[in-house]
């Protein structure tokens, strides 16, 4: 029998492929089997098996770090054992990067950074950015073997069913050439910007990590979430939490307020669906402006000092 | 120590000049360029190879047709690389992630002298982050991703690497295939006089025929690739920086999105 395989490191991630893979291998007639490794594997398999896993492969040899060569072999042979047509992963770094690589060892397609997967006359549809996020190309996999690394919340976690799945132990692989040197957590608060109505982003127009303290200004007087531009994470003036765009979040607020941010695709696209844009930068020529409803040509030094006065007297 | 690097590098079309009509990207006449995250694969194996203290740096590029690729190469030379190796063939036509490892993996090994093998994280049009992962499964290589931080240690490559939810350190033998983010490094910027040098560096050229290779087909199909509908008000404040600012304001107010 064929089957749909799931795999994810992290437990959540795997839950939510999990509840959609169930509905899909229903549909499709196909089995539903889940991959865990690692420490903690056989906790994170009697979860996927409550949430209705016919087949859940488990190893817990020391893949220390997840090296992407051993993880894609583990689940290579994983996805030959049940048959497997359709993998699903979740698409977070680690995820992205085993996508590749074990889609290689299956001589499969492979899709990644998917934000929609539907299933349409029999066939799994797979919505991604494309061009930067200036399109959303929708793309079928024609191979026998799929491979799909789906972003995280795609899909929702569902509810536990009856019934257990069996447990398959699986080999260990070949140990990894690379080795785990060291860990850290990465430094940064948790900000959700999906769920902020108002975001003033700020971008390399400031010309030093002090002076963001205007946009902080901005942002209170406004009752708005601060985020910014993926260079100001990059010098790590600000946390990656509050990146907006391709590689941070996107968002749809009532009012996205870009201030000294040139507005390439690749930051828009976090923000392109907001109710109303409005921009502050020196250049009118600046693509922000493309996007914009509402903007001021000139400098944020003193542009913004006189928002904030104006906003405080309302 | 001399160290021999190979940089993986795309030219992409400049995602900031597509223009959008009737919800289609118009591709027609863009320029193309290096791919940004390339620009940090280059300048970090500029910096590595500082570090070893000799070795020679390759660009290589996989394209279908010509896509001026002699010209966009340059921009590789001139930023520091010693050569350039294309892989130029219109049966690339159509191939997607898939064909290009197979072409870019085989031009490795034929190239030979490669310690370690650098890729961006994601090519700026594309950002599906499989080309690098499928070279090295095809050669057989462990491979790091997501480096933020590079450095020569016991012989091999130490790297910080950074994922979602934190800071890894990773060691690995050579060769090895590294991915980068954007953090790395600030790529250095183009002198004239390093323009002028590049177009004296050797460019070699192949086909798939050279690397051994038959055409390897697309493994997707695209069923649409549409923007999204934008329509904005484009209302810019003429005037001095208080009357600006009071227009903008004003307009805030009305639209219902500040004020009580
Ligand atoms: C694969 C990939 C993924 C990416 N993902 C993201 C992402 O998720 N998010 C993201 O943001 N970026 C992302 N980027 C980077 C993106 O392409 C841009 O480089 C980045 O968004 C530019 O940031 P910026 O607007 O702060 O800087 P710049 O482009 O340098 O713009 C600064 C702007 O400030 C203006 N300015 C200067 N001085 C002043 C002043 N005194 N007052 C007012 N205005 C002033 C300038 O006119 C200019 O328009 C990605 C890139 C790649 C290749
Ligand atoms: N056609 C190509 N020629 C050379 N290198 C490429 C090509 N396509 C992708 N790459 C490399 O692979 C990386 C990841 O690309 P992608 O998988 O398209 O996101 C890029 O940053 C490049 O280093």
């Amino acid at each position: 029998m064929a089957d749909i395989l799931v795999y994810s490191e992290k437990a959540d991630a795997a839950l939510e492929l999990v509840a959609k893979g169930r509905e899909w291998a229903a549909e499709l007639g196909l089995g539903l089997s889940a991959a865990c490794l690692g420490a903690g594997a056989a906790e994170a398999a009697s979860a996927l098996a409550a949430h209705g896993a016919d087949r859940i492969f488990v190893s817990d040899a020391a893949f220390d770090g997840l090296p992407a060569d051993t993880v894609a072999a583990a689940l290579a042979a994983a996805a030959a054992e049940a048959g497997a047509t359709v993998v699903l992963i979740a698409s977070t770094r680690r995820g992205k990067e085993l996508g590749g690589r074990v889609a290689q060892k299956l001589g499969a397609g492979c899709v990644s950074d998917v934000n929609a997967l539907t299933l349409e006359h029999g066939e799994l549809v797979a919505d991604r950015y494309a061009y930067g996020g200036a399109t959303v190309a929708r793309e079928v996999i024609t191979t026998a073997v799929k491979v799909f690394a789906v972003m995280p919340k795609t899909f929702a976690v569902g509810d536990p069913v009856a019934g257990a799945g069996a447990v398959v132990p699986l080999p260990a692989p070949a140990a990894s050439a690379v080795r785990v040197v060291g860990r850290r957590a990465k430094e940064g608060e948790a900000v959700d910007l999906t769920a902020a109505p108002r975001i003033v982003g700020v971008g390399r127009g400031f010309a030093a990590r002090d002076d963001l303290r205007l946009g902080t200004e901005l942002a209170d007087a406004l009752h708005a979430e601060l985020a910014c531009t993926k260079s100001l994470a990059d010098f790590e003036w600000l946390p990656e939490s509050r990146i907006l765009g391709l590689s941070g979040a996107k968002t749809k607020p009532d009012l996205y307020l870009a201030v000294g941010v040139s507005g390439q695709i690749q930051h828009t696209v976090g923000v392109s669906s907001a109710r109303l844009i409005a921009a502050v930068n020196t250049d009118k020529e600046a693509p922000i402006f493309a996007l914009a409803d509402y903007g001021i040509v000139g400098d944020l030094y003193a542009v913004v000092p006189a928002l904030v006065a104006k906003l405080q007297s309302l | 120590m001399s160290l021999d690097i190979v940089v993986c590098v795309k030219t992409n079309p400049d995602a900031q000049m597509i223009r959008i009509k009737n919800r289609e990207p118009v591709l027609e006449a863009i320029p193309y360029k290096v791919g940004d995250l390339e620009k940090n694969a280059l300048e970090a194996a500029l910096q590595l190879r500082d570090a070893a203290g000799g070795g020679t740096i390759r660009a290589l590029t996989v394209v279908e047709g010509d896509r001026k690729i002699r010209e966009t190469i340059k921009e590789a030379l001139a930023m520091g690389a010693d050569e350039a190796v294309i892989v130029a063939d219109p049966a690339l036509a159509g191939a997607d992630q898939a064909g290009i490892a197979a072409a870019l993996a085989a031009a490795v090994a034929k190239i030979g002298a490669c310690d370690v093998l650098l890729f961006g994280e994601g090519s700026t049009d594309n950002y599906s982050g499989q080309v690098g992962a499928r070279v090295a499964e095809l050669l057989g290589w462990p491979q790091i991703g997501y480096a933020k931080k590079l450095a020569l240690a016991g012989g091999g490559i130490e790297a910080e690497r950074s994922m979602d939810e934190m800071i890894e350190t990773l060691a690995a033998p050579l060769p090895v295939a590294v991915t980068v983010v954007s953090e790395i490094n600030e790529p250095r910027p183009i002198s004239l006089m390093n323009i002028l040098k590049a177009g004296k560096k050797p460019v070699t050229e192949w086909t798939l025929a050279d690397l051994g290779l038959d055409a390897v087909g697309a493994q997707k199909r695209i069923v649409s690739n549409l923007a999204e509908e934008q329509d904005r008000k484009h209302v810019l404040f003429a005037g001095a920086v208080d009357e600006q600012v009071d227009a903008f304001v004003n307009a805030l107010v009305k639209e219902g999105v500040v004020g009580r």
